[in-house]
């Protein structure tokens, strides 16, 4: 019996001390996979810069369903996890149950802003900023004066991307006509690969030469299909400028990998509270690298960059979807 | 709304029809021999994924055509021997071998690819390319004039608009996937193989006294079911624009062709209008400015995507004349009774 005893009290306190040494961060991503090109993967490069420079490991999930939202949420707090880090807007209601069970664990919430929880790390971005910026220079490539917007699933969010986008290219040419377009209404949305390339099809049809794609992994069907039909698209999130070289005027980005690698540094002690990363935080803004270089001419760079400094001085002020749920320049 | 919008929309609905004809042509010869297959989603999905990763590791969409036929063929193969050699179910081995393909094509292409369930884009030739007939005006003449493709277009005749956009610049498999139709009407009643497979859909017992046998000609059919499914899949996944495989991209596909062959009644011609009705749907969806000029008011996109199963609905209400399955369809045949 005794030995019994002793050997579940070593078991116990190695459990423990396996507990101390496991407090590493977890990362969930959302729907659209870690390997989307866009949103998610720029959280998990991040996550890498965080892990190649200081050696420390975290745990991570792909979510396959709704479902298993609330449930990673709590077996990451079980397992001692901290911080938690959740990606996309879909994560509120599960976070808004699960974080008050787990006062001691921080919680980290990428594109969510709304919610009342002491533990919880609130991120959002200035999307509209940066789109504005992109829909400036989408805008001043046109040849054919339209331009198009292809959003992923209709919520909010992205009606807030393609409104952005809308007052950008506007600004620069009131009479340019903007082609927008949802894939869809359920978060198959992020990843339709096949129907993003077939709204591409169908918006150059209608006369766009610039399609600007806000839509997690189904962008990479509008990037594709842009290259092949021979006219420029837009990346978002990540930089997409990469994946077809010359063929991609430049990419929304949204620093989420900052946002990520900042909160997996600052561990444990990671400060709470609702947060808002805009081109002032150099939390968005538009990609330029030598597989774009040819595409963007002195003019445009020069009349962005006027923007984006309007923008942080407060000159320029872009009109968020949010304010009143409508956009001036373009209806959905 | 000007004739070349019509034609655009034309266009797309022509590639949005292949796949759904191909598997409407596969559900045909199987329910015509008396095997029904709800299995077609799961068979199209399976040749998606082998078809895209074939082609994005040897680089040839042929070898990736090749493939993917070989992973429906197999499917088949299992349909086969759950409902002729064993006489079980035929819904119930339709549903496993959709459930499995579903399952299947994820996990491995996350072990092969690392690409959370996906397949590299493809590129090149290991894809299908669109096919520029001669005299049409196309990506090449764009060059050469250093203006965009569609001024050029909107600039030509209308009957040059039609000969470009729609009869030209579709990938292969689509050109033969339409003769494939009339060749399948030939088949099935121009010849005596034909007689025999739709003789076995409507009374085996028949056949068999004939002297014919009763599985090797459902096997037949089941197999060229596979076939055409394999063809579906690689459409789906290798031909442009499409450019890789991706979870679930057959989307409801196989069952969109099961409601084309009900409503078109077991018949070839009338599966090809009934896919081309419902990829026209599909079309109008990506397009719903083109219906809002059409029908003067905003239509909800999703609507369009759920019609084809509501006229299905109506069709099997005998609103439109009744649609009689072949009468020996999903009864495994016994030779005793």
């Amino acid at each position: 019996m005794t030995v019994m005893k002793s050997l579940m009290g070593a078991a116990a306190a190695l459990a423990l001390t396996a507990g101390a040494a496991l407090a590493e961060p977890a990362l969930i991503f959302d729907l659209g996979g870690k390997f989307d090109k866009s949103f998610n993967e720029a959280a998990h490069n991040g996550a890498q810069r965080w892990a190649d420079e200081t050696g420390g490991t975290y745990r991570e999930i792909e979510l396959q369903s709704e479902a298993q939202r609330e449930q990673a949420l709590r077996r990451f707090a079980e397992v001692g996890a901290n911080p938690v880090i959740t990606m996309g807007f879909a994560m509120a209601d599960p976070l808004s149950a699960v974080a008050a069970d787990y006062p001691d664990t921080k919680f980290v919430a990428v594109d969510v802003t709304w919610l009342d929880a002491p533990n919880v790390r609130q991120i959002g971005f200035a999307e509209h900023e940066g789109s504005y910026l992109v829909g400036m220079m989408a805008a001043m490539a046109s040849e054919s004066g339209t331009v198009g917007f292809i959003g992923g699933m209709d919520i909010p969010l992205i009606r807030h991307f393609g409104c952005g986008y809308a007052q950008g290219a506007k600004a620069v040419n009131p009479d340019v006509k903007i082609v927008a377009n949802m894939t869809g209404t359920t978060p198959a949305a992020w990843n339709d690969v096949v129907k993003g390339s077939e709204l591409t099809k169908a918006q150059i049809s209608q006369g766009a030469d610039v399609i600007y794609a806000a839509a997690g992994g189904t962008g990479v069907g509008v990037l594709q299909t842009a290259a092949d039909e021979g006219i420029l698209s837009i990346g978002v999130d990540s930089n997409q400028n990469h994946l077809h070289p010359g063929k991609v005027l430049t990419s929304m980005l949204k620093r989420v990998d900052v946002a990520v690698y900042e909160a997996m540094k600052a561990g444990e002690n990671v400060e709470t509270g609702v947060f808002t990363m805009g081109l002032a935080e150099d939390g968005v803004g538009y990609a330029l690298d030598d597989n774009n270089a040819s595409l963007v001419s002195d003019d445009m760079k020069m009349a962005v960059d006027k923007a984006r400094a309007d923008i942080i001085g407060g000159n320029l002020s872009v009109v968020s979807y949010y304010e009143n749920d409508s956009c001036p320049a373009i209806s959905f | 709304m000007d004739f070349l919008t019509l034609i655009q929309v034309l266009d797309s609905t022509v590639r949005m029809a292949t796949p759904l004809l191909l598997a409407c042509l596969a559900g045909l010869y199987s329910e015509r021999a008396g095997i029904f297959d709800i299995g077609l989603e799961g068979k199209m999905l399976a040749a998606a994924f082998f078809s895209a990763a074939v082609a994005a590791i040897t680089g040839s969409v042929w070898m990736g055509l090749l493939a993917g036929v070989g992973a429906s063929l197999i499917l088949s193969g299992l349909h086969g021997l759950a409902s002729v050699t064993f006489r079980g179910n035929q819904l119930i081995s339709g549903v496993a071998i959709n459930f499995l393909a579903a399952g299947l094509t994820v996990l491995i292409a996350q072990d092969w690819f690392h690409q959370g369930g996906r397949t590299p884009s493809l590129d090149g030739a290991a894809r299908f390319g669109a096919i520029e007939l001669p005299f049409a005006i196309g990506p090449a003449d764009a060059e050469a004039a250093g203006r965009p493709l569609s001024q050029l277009l909107a600039e030509a005749s209308p009957l040059q608009q039609f000969y470009s956009e729609l009869i030209s610049g579709q990938v292969i498999l689509v050109y033969l996937t339409f003769l494939f139709v009339p060749l399948t009407a030939w088949i099935l009643f121009g010849t005596r193989f034909g007689l025999r497979l739709r003789a076995v859909g409507e009374n085996p017992a028949a056949v068999d006294t004939a002297g014919v046998s009763v599985t090797g000609l459902r096997y037949a059919a089941v197999a060229i079911c596979g076939i055409l499914c394999g063809v579906a899949g690689a459409q789906l996944a290798t031909a442009e624009p499409a450019a890789g495989f991706i979870k679930d991209m057959s989307a409801g596909r196989g069952f969109i062709a099961l409601a084309a062959l009900i409503f078109a009644k077991w018949r070839p011609w009338h599966a090809m209008w009934a896919c081309l009705l419902f990829g026209l749907f599909q079309a109008l969806e990506l397009r719903p400015d083109v219906l809002e000029a059409m029908v003067g008011l905003k239509v909800q996109a999703q609507l369009l995507g759920a019609l084809p199963y509501v006229m299905t609905v109506v069709i099997l209400a005998g609103f439109v004349g009744k649609a009689v399955p072949p009468k020996a369809g999903g009864e495994p045949y016994v030779k005793e009774r």
